[in-house]
């Protein structure tokens, strides 16, 4: 049928554009890169197959409908007046009435089994995420330390998430890795996530928390069970400070006020700097391989305000730095990495 | 002046229409402006801060102050005369109901020109919209401006319930009233039951705000996801409030250009009863990702889905109605069978949304951006536009231009496609809802330079609409009675527009499609119920504007901290009040040498 010669092609289009608009493979909910956000696609691809086949029905009835009884010039008969048909009515019930129970019982088993908790598992890495405005702290309790922006995870483990917010809700995201579950202020949330490949993905916020919303962004590096088990070792090692004096002072006076290096501080009001110089961004968003971490620092320093606006750390004239002081720092910091 | 005294439904359909249109255009700027912001990376047309004001804004403005008002536009117009009544059950209260969302409406907006614009969203979720991390007068616009105005819709829903159920000509069982009717008695029980869940969400965010409440505060035993809660109660039925008289419209519609009668209307009824009762067990769709846990996000993912089932008898029925019709295309039929496609398309994203699982991706992305557009815009607004061609000749004389009108649908259809459509693919590829801007190299920005013009298209649309009405007021006021010819329910048995009493004599009603059935048996006019006689009419009253003038009085009142004010409006809204119960108003008479002559409205 005409119709139909139509449609193939417009499907088949649909079908290509779709592979092509699947987005990066760090990033997309439509490029798995893990068993969670593979779950929620294959839920995701049986609720769009059983829907794809109502749209069919529905615009195949609708374009045969405008065609076939589209009133013809000058034609001035009333058609005959149908009151309805039972049995029609029935099946248009039953059949979504079924189509809902097969996606029905795919969305309970998965909604119990992405919810099981492994909090108390000894296998399971736990990962203790506190979001601020406009910052990711990630603490891991078993280890004793505290980070920021970069979640350093190993490969082949479950990660046991204990997620809240420290001031407005904000929500935690890893798209191609698994869904989001929201930061609460004063009660924590539960959620588990799987990285089997190493790699870096990213991270989004996905709750409207203010000015700096779209730009909190962070990153989940998965990396080796021995690269890990380097980075916690590298992480607990006594904080390195700049070997100039007057930096190092400037630093302790006006920036370990907030920040802390080399030691944990759970719950604090700035990020934690440990190992700052190897991170792959500096704020978030300030890329260190489209620029030199150190240019990145002295950016950020100086007006973070210009890179996040909202945020809540002091601008560099607030805190009384000369640029002699934020060169220094933003060498020392920039030189400050952790060896994995 | 005497729109500002009028009670009569007819004026007041309009001024809702103009009013609801202007704000309709305040929201469109608004949305065009984000669209620009967004049309490449990390774009600076606006700040972060303006965008989170605009965003708010565009949400808040169309929801409440734009699609709401035209829907009470097309209400007030058509209800009484589709079942045969004069005027509604409490004409007074439909005028201050129209008055106090005016009022609200510009309270909210007038944010922008005191630079205080609330920003948290229009869902307005704490801690973000606590007095401690929205510390400005932005929020307190959103509570007082949305409070006044919920007033308005809430006495609208009061006062349709009381019109169908009472006012209904001899001979109009439930079972004979229009489809649009149904609807809308069904809109009006949603309305109040939902605004009253608004109005006490808003009480406490209004205590917390401005009186050092704690519902809201975690610190001080309070609980922020209380005000999800709350939010949601009222805004998931909100959204079948919008969507329900969409589909009266396209009921009306479709069976009139199809020359049949609807298909299957007691399942139609029961659908719609089914869908209304259905929208207040599934608000918790909106919260998946708050960690409800799995029994709670499984039994709402259940809920959600079967409210897929009477949607779709709705749509096989329509489509069925038009299945061995004679179907005529004209601007109105073209958007009510536009709708049919795109707002299952909106369905369908529903569906998906509804896996709890699949949500916990889809959730505070573009994605959820798509599938409301898609249901709002590509149902509701549809459904506002093809009532407002099609009731257009009853409400002023004079039929829209159909070849502007034609041009309105294609231009709107493919805009509305184009911006809408990307934004599915965009949520799935990682891009989160509410951004100010997007870092570049992340794949979205093709997608958001075609939504961005396809934005632009609908904006010319809604021009070559506003251009059609100005060309169609400058023509005189010729239509018929039954501009359309096939015309099925009462109000197109009396002239285009009405006198001011509607109908001379009251109607007799002998079945469904009553003026339909009386065209097919022969006769030029319904049958009466009644002799002729001396017509008893409501009095025009200053009253509505002066209360409503009130409470945006105190308003400013109440956010400012300025007593005298606060006290001052509200004490100008109590006298009214007082004066109106204590001194009677019998109205007046409209005499039958008056009929005669043809009192015009």
């Amino acid at each position: 049928m005409k119709t139909m010669r139509r449609l193939v092609p417009l499907l088949a289009g649909m079908v290509l554009l779709l592979s092509a608009c699947g987005g990066k493979s760090d990033l997309s909910a439509l490029k798995p890169q893990g068993p969670v956000a593979q779950e929620q696609f294959n839920l995701m691809k049986t609720s769009i197959s059983i829907m794809a086949l109502v749209v069919v029905v529905v615009f195949a009835i609708c374009i045969y409908v405008l065609i076939r009884f589209r009133r013809r010039k000058g034609d001035t008969t009333i058609p005959k007046q149908v009151e309805g048909n039972h049995k029609l009515e029935i099946v248009w019930t039953v059949i979504p009435l079924l189509l809902l129970l097969i996606l029905g019982v795919q969305t309970i088993n998965t909604v119990f089994g992405l919810s099981k908790d492994y909090s108390q598992d000894k296998d399971a890495i736990q990962v203790k995420v506190t979001a601020h405005q406009y910052w990711w702290e990630f603490e891991y309790p078993q280890y004793g330390i505290t980070t920021a922006q970069e979640l350093i995870v190993p490969t082949g483990k479950k990660i046991s998430f204990e997620i809240a917010s420290a001031d407005v809700i904000h929500s935690f995201w890893i798209p191609s890795i698994g869904g989001k579950i929201d930061a609460n202020s004063g009660v924590s949330n539960r959620m588990y996530l799987e990285f089997p490949k190493e790699g870096v993905f990213k991270g989004k916020c996905a709750e409207l928390c203010g000015p700096s919303h779209s730009l909190m962004d962070f990153k989940a590096k998965a990396v080796d069970q021995a690269s890990f088990d380097r980075w916690v070792a590298a992480i607990k090692q006594p904080a390195k400070y700049s070997d100039d004096d007057a930096i190092k002072t400037a630093f302790e006076n006006k920036c370990l006020t907030c920040h802390a290096v080399g030691e944990t501080n759970t719950g604090s009001s700035a990020p934690n700097l440990t190992g700052v110089g190897s991170r792959l961004t500096i704020g978030g968003i300030l890329y260190n391989d489209e620029r030199p971490v150190e240019e990145n620092i002295k950016e950020w320093v100086t007006d973070p305000q210009k890179v996040k606006p909202g945020a809540t750390m002091p601008s560099a004239e607030d805190l009384g730095l000369t640029s002699e002081e934020i060169d220094g720092i933003a060498k020392y910091l920039a030189n400050y990495k952790l060896d994995y | 002046m005497d729109w500002l005294t009028t009670v009569d439904h007819k004026k007041i359909g309009i001024l809702y229409l103009i009013a609801g249109g202007l704000f309709f255009g305040v929201g469109g700027l608004e949305a065009l402006l984000i669209r620009i912001q967004l049309i490449k990376p990390m774009n600076d047309f606006v700040g972060a801060d303006t965008f989170n004001e605009l965003i708010t804004m565009h949400g808040t403005t169309m929801i409440f102050l734009g699609a709401m008002p035209l829907l009470f536009a097309l209400m007030n117009a058509v209800i009484p005369l589709q079942i045969g009544a004069r005027d509604v059950a409490f004409p007074f209260l439909n005028a201050l109901g129209f008055w106090t969302f005016f009022f609200g409406g510009v309270l909210l907006n007038i944010s922008w020109f005191a630079g205080n614009v609330p920003d948290a969203g229009w869902t307005s979720y704490v801690p973000l919209a606590s007095p401690t991390y929205s510390s400005g007068h932005g929020v307190d616009y959103y509570v007082i401006g949305l409070q006044i105005a919920g007033i308005g819709t809430l006495l609208g829903g009061v006062n349709f319930m009381a019109t169908i159920i009472n006012m209904r000509a001899p001979g109009m069982s439930f079972m004979r009233m229009p489809m649009f009717t149904w609807a809308i008695f069904i809109t009006s029980a949603l309305i109040v039951f939902a605004f009253p869940v608004l109005t006490v969400g808003l009480v406490a965010l209004m205590f917390d705000r401005l009186f050092q409440a704690n519902f809201f505060e975690t610190g001080s035993g309070g609980s922020a996801v209380l005000w999800e809660h709350v939010f949601w109660v009222f805004g998931h039925p909100e959204v079948y409030i919008l969507i329900l008289p969409a589909f009266g419209v396209i009921s009306e519609v479709v069976s009139t250009f199809a020359r049949k009668r609807l298909f299957g209307y007691s399942s139609m009824v029961f659908a719609t009863v089914l869908i209304a009762f259905l929208g207040f067990m599934v608000w918790a769709h909106h919260m998946f990702t708050t960690g409800l846990g799995p029994v709670a996000n499984a039994l709402f993912s259940i809920a959600t889905m079967l409210i897929a089932v009477p949607t779709g008898v709705k749509i096989f029925n329509w489509l069925f109605t038009l299945w061995g019709g004679s179907i005529r295309f004209t601007t109105a039929s073209m958007f009510a069978i536009g709708f049919i496609p795109t707002f299952v398309m909106g369905g369908v994203t529903g569906v998906m949304l509804a896996a709890a699982p699949a949500d916990y991706q889809y959730h505070d992305t573009y994605f959820v951006v798509a599938h409301f557009h898609y249901v709002i815009v590509g149902g509701l607004i549809f459904g506002i536009f093809a009532g407002l061609f099609y009731w257009w000749p009853k409400m002023f004389g004079r039929m829209l231009h159909e070849g502007l009108g034609k041009i309105t649908f294609w231009t709107f259809f493919a805009g509305f496609h184009l911006t809408f459509f990307v934004q599915h693919f965009l949520g799935l590829m990682g891009m989160p809802r509410r951004v100010w801007t997007y870092l570049p190299g992340q794949d979205f920005d093709t997608m958001n330079l075609i939504s961005t013009i396809g934005a632009f298209l609908m904006g010319v649309a809604v021009i070559v609409f506003l251009i059609n009405i100005f060309v169609t007021a400058a023509k005189p006021r010729h239509a018929e009675a039954d501009p359309w010819e096939d015309g099925r329910s009462l109000e197109w048995s009396i002239p285009s527009p009405p006198p001011e009493y509607n109908f001379k004599q009251l109607p007799l009603v002998r079945s469904y499609d009553a003026w339909w059935r009386v065209k097919r048996e022969g006769q030029a006019e319904m049958p009466v119920a009644e002799p002729p006689g001396p017509i008893h009419m409501p009095s025009p009253s200053i009253m509505p504007l002066v209360m409503s003038i009130g409470l945006f009085i105190g308003g400013f009142g109440f956010m400012y901290d300025k007593l005298y004010l606060a006290i001052g409006g509200i004490g100008i809204t109590l006298v009214c009040m007082f004066l109106r119960s204590v001194f009677d108003d019998h109205g007046f008479h409209i005499e039958v040498e008056e009929q005669e002559r043809g009192v015009r409205s």
